[in-house]
């Protein structure tokens, strides 16, 4: 027995169901994979609209006093781009990844409730479709942050801002319906032998985002609402002419907006602790650590809302807890940037495009990790609240942290999501353009906002350098969209042109890469025992053990159906 | 090293109008150092493991996975840094928020006329400063000083955008709002504080050296926000005294102005018809 060989896998078929095609079958698909699809497209056409927001407002501060747009547009293009791409781009793409990933990494055939995911996705598209609509009558112009009595019928009366609240209750309904379906999935859905310990750390990432999703979002949903009824229906929540409290309002909203930081940037931590140990061809270093600091930013995430209101009439006892609460989130925080930077370490690191997405997340997400440390100093935040270093802080954060791991996943997942290799030399052009264009748009941001310019004004004068500096920061915005594009341009091309990338090019770790590129309609025809942290090395092995040292990979080429006991 | 400081200074907040703004900025630089020896670190930590370990051929990368007393020791690390930040920050929390007293040249109009502090109202130790009440409102800043144009106590001097102030006082300020938030803004002179309709948000300041110091409103109010300027103009309080009595007397003029002209207005129109002429 011993000395026999064991047989090559096989591919088993049961029966042939003709794939459905066209676009109705878009429209009526429950398949996680095309779902998630469909979600990732929307969103980074959603993302490419926010950019281009973004690009007019750096245009318009190019120059002081500048007149290309007016007071009103200027207003409604920061509340467009803010509220685009929170609510339809960062939160949706992640769910979009999660929806492709989830079920192939931990082993199921689908989510837990099919049908309620397409829900979810139709909900976040009408989201978009309904506060998108309002440019054509009037966009909302309060801020993604909408504080009343700005944003009650008085001051605002547009309906603009009632698009912007059906935008918070669909998108918030839709990542609500998602946040239950990955839970479902993830806690009844795994492969056998996939204990908790054994659970990749992406999958932990969007564990830990659902549960944040779950809490955060109803808060949200009341507050709008209550704004929703102040506006239309004669209450009075945040109308201080009759006893209603504004300050309640951003307790409200920074009770959720503080989460939604950390719902934002889990996924991307987790997608870099997948993609930095293929690369560096090096076990994740302290996996328990790095779980364990997801679970724990999750819980003191909720603890910290009040640092954005440092500056409001709240006692001071708050302010002393929420300063150092926010410091206590900065030790999980850096303990895993160190784990990354550890995990680098003595290994044999390979410069592919997604390599270099996560390296230069971890440069540019510490910068705006120690500009957060600043902010928490509350004395120090009175200074720094709204100003151009708060702009700066949440874009280093946002940008080279989520729009950056983002991109090392589009890089590292395209291959298994259509079958074909990016472009290697576009991938580390577009990489090189992101990167230079986010230091160049917002390190000199901290210093507009030191100089004394706040956030969110259409004009400045030119006091000190102020107009130097703002045009570095357009120059650096437009090098980023620059990078954007060449991305765009790959993905075009690969997608007819792109070699065959074959089940697993990377010599991955985790189980989506042991079925076939793109995946079947039902992902496995056998789900493999899983006995480890990383199931496909152990699957490498024992092919290469069976097959006496033939190439791991060719070994299970028609992975989407092979039998593997291993 | 003065140099160096002084090119530093565009990365640090401004300053030099008050100790406040002195104390935030002595704060924030220290914060600063603690910042760049870490980022540096960290940084260089991050570009020694990419270039030092790329893959050559026959390296074999070493099956680490994990330290348990190297995890523990960033992590207790990380909490100690932040713990000796925050224990000075506590240090200079005092000299922030905590008004000081007014000089031996004050302006006399410095009185305790307030009952009490509170956490959240802080006066000097003496009690006496000068309150200035600020009005956020779409989209100006109104100020409302201490005394009254006319013999029943009513009708507070004001001034709209520039604030006037004496040397060498302590002025603490009470900020509210007449419509929507606003956040009152004035680097040199120290932190923003929230103007909230419904609330009372306190700060203070004190000007050594006559000046004008610029500032606008913080936080997005509407459409004209970024022209909502708020400027402050301290002047020596001899001359302060005199701007207050000529607004007293320019609003008196107007008062009794206005009486007159109510007058003939309700002569012709019947008394109580018209409240405002």
């Amino acid at each position: 027995m011993a000395t026999q060989l064991a047989p090559v896998p096989q591919v088993t078929t049961h029966g042939v169901q003709r794939e459905a095609r066209g676009w109705t079958s878009w429209i009526t698909t429950t398949d996680h994979k095309r779902i998630g699809i469909m979600y990732m497209v929307t969103t980074f056409v959603f993302f490419c609209l926010g950019g281009v927001e973004a690009l007019i407002m750096r245009l318009q501060l190019g120059a002081p006093n500048n007149t290309l747009v007016t007071p009103q547009t200027y207003n409604q293009l920061f509340t467009m781009h803010g509220s685009t791409m929170i609510f339809l781009f960062v939160v949706p793409m992640m769910a979009g990844l999660a929806n492709y990933f989830v079920p192939l990494m931990i082993g199921a055939r689908d989510m837990a409730f099919p049908r309620l995911n397409a829900l979810s996705y139709w909900l976040l598209l009408a989201g978009g479709i309904v506060f998108y609509a309002s440019i054509f009558w009037n966009p909302p112009e309060a801020g993604w942050t909408s504080y009343p009595p700005l944003s009650s019928i008085n001051f605002t009366p547009a309906g603009g801002q009632d698009a912007w609240i059906y935008l918070i209750h669909l998108t918030g309904i839709s990542s609500i319906l998602g946040a239950v379906n990955f839970y479902a999935t993830i806690a009844n859905m795994r492969a056998r032998g996939m204990s908790w310990g054994r659970l990749p750390l992406f999958i932990w990432a969007i564990l830990t985002y659902s549960v944040l999703i779950i809490f955060a979002m109803p808060v949200i949903a009341a507050a709008v609402t209550m704004l929703l009824t102040d506006r239309h229906f004669g209450t009075h929540f945040f109308d201080p002419a009759n006893n209603g409290s504004p300050v309640l309002w951003q307790n409200l909203f920074w009770f959720f907006g503080h989460p939604e930081v950390y719902i934002m940037i889990l996924p991307g931590f987790g997608i870099v602790s997948e993609i930095l140990p293929v690369f560096a061809r090096k076990p994740i270093f302290g996996y328990k650590a790095i779980a364990a600091a997801t679970v724990a930013i999750a819980f003191l995430g909720f603890l910290t809302w009040a640092h954005h209101m440092f500056t409001a009439p709240i006692p001071e006892a708050v302010l002393v807890f929420v300063m150092l609460s926010s410091f206590l989130i900065a030790v999980p925080t850096g303990v895993k940037i160190l784990n990354w930077i550890a995990t680098l370490w003595r290994g044999t690191v390979e410069f592919k495009t997604p390599l270099l997405f996560c390296a230069g997340f971890i440069g540019l997400f510490l910068i705006g990790g120690i500009s957060g440390v600043f902010l928490a100093v509350f004395p120090v935040d009175w200074q720094l609240n709204e100003t151009y270093f708060v702009v700066a802080h949440l874009h280093f954060v946002l940008v080279g942290g989520s729009v950056m791991t983002i991109f090392a996943a589009i890089y590292y997942w395209f291959p298994k999501i259509t079958g074909r290799m990016l472009s290697e030399g576009l991938g580390k052009l577009s990489f090189w353009l992101m990167f230079v264009g986010v230091l160049a748009t917002f390190l000199i941001q901290h210093v507009i906002g030191l100089d004394g310019m706040p956030r969110r004004v259409y004009e400045y004068d030119n006091i000190g350098n102020l107009e130097l500096y703002n045009q570095i920061s357009t120059v650096g915005s437009f090098i980023l969209g620059l990078g954007v594009l060449v991305t765009i341009v790959n993905v075009a091309r690969s997608l007819k042109v792109g070699v065959v990338a074959g089940p697993d090019p990377w010599k991955a770790n985790t189980l989506e890469w042991f079925t076939s590129s793109p995946p079947p309609v039902n992902n496995f025809d056998t789900v493999p025992q899983v006995r480890s942290v990383e199931p496909m090395k152990d699957i490498r092995r024992e092919i290469e053990r069976r097959t006496g040292g033939a190439p791991a990979s060719s070994a299970i080429v028609p992975a989407g159906a092979t039998q593997v006991g291993v | 090293m003065g140099h160096l400081i002084s090119t530093l200074a565009f990365f640090t907040p401004q300053s030099g109008g008050s100790s406040n703004a002195n104390q935030i900025d002595s704060l924030f630089k220290i914060t600063l150092a603690i910042a760049l020896v870490i980022f540096v670190l960290v940084e260089a930590g991050l570009l020694y493991a990419l270039l030092k370990f790329r893959a050559r051929k026959g390296a074999v990368a070493a099956q680490i996975r994990g330290n348990n007393r190297l995890e523990w020791g960033w992590t207790v690390g990380a909490t100690v840094i932040l713990l000796a930040l925050a224990i000075v920050t506590f240090a200079k929390l005092s000299s922030i928020e905590n008004p000081s007293n007014s000089g031996p040249e004050a302006d006399k109009l410095a009185s305790n006329g307030l009952l009490y502090a509170s956490s959240e109202r802080k006066l000097p130790p003496d009690g006496k400063s000068l309150t200035i009440k600020v009005v956020g409102r779409q989209y100006i800043w109104q100020y409302f000083y201490p005394g009254a144009s006319e013999p029943d106590g009513l009708g507070a001097p004001y001034s709209y955008e520039e604030m006037v102030v004496p040397t060498k006082t302590t002025i603490t300020l009470d900020i509210a709002s007449a419509d929507v938030v606003h956040s009152w803004w004035v680097p040199q002179l120290g932190g923003k504080f929230q103007a909230v309709p419904g609330y009372h948000n306190y700060t203070w300041f004190k000007v050594e050296k006559p000046g004008v110091f610029r500032g606008q409103c913080a936080l997005l109010c509407g459409r004209g926000h970024a022209r909502m300027i708020a400027t402050v103009k301290a002047v020596p309080p001899a001359q302060f005294d005199q701007w207050l009595a000529y607004q007293k007397q320019l609003l008196s003029e107007a008062n009794e102005q206005a009486k007159v002209a109510r007058a003939k207005l309700n002569a012709q129109t019947g008394a109580g018809q018209v409240e405002n002429p």
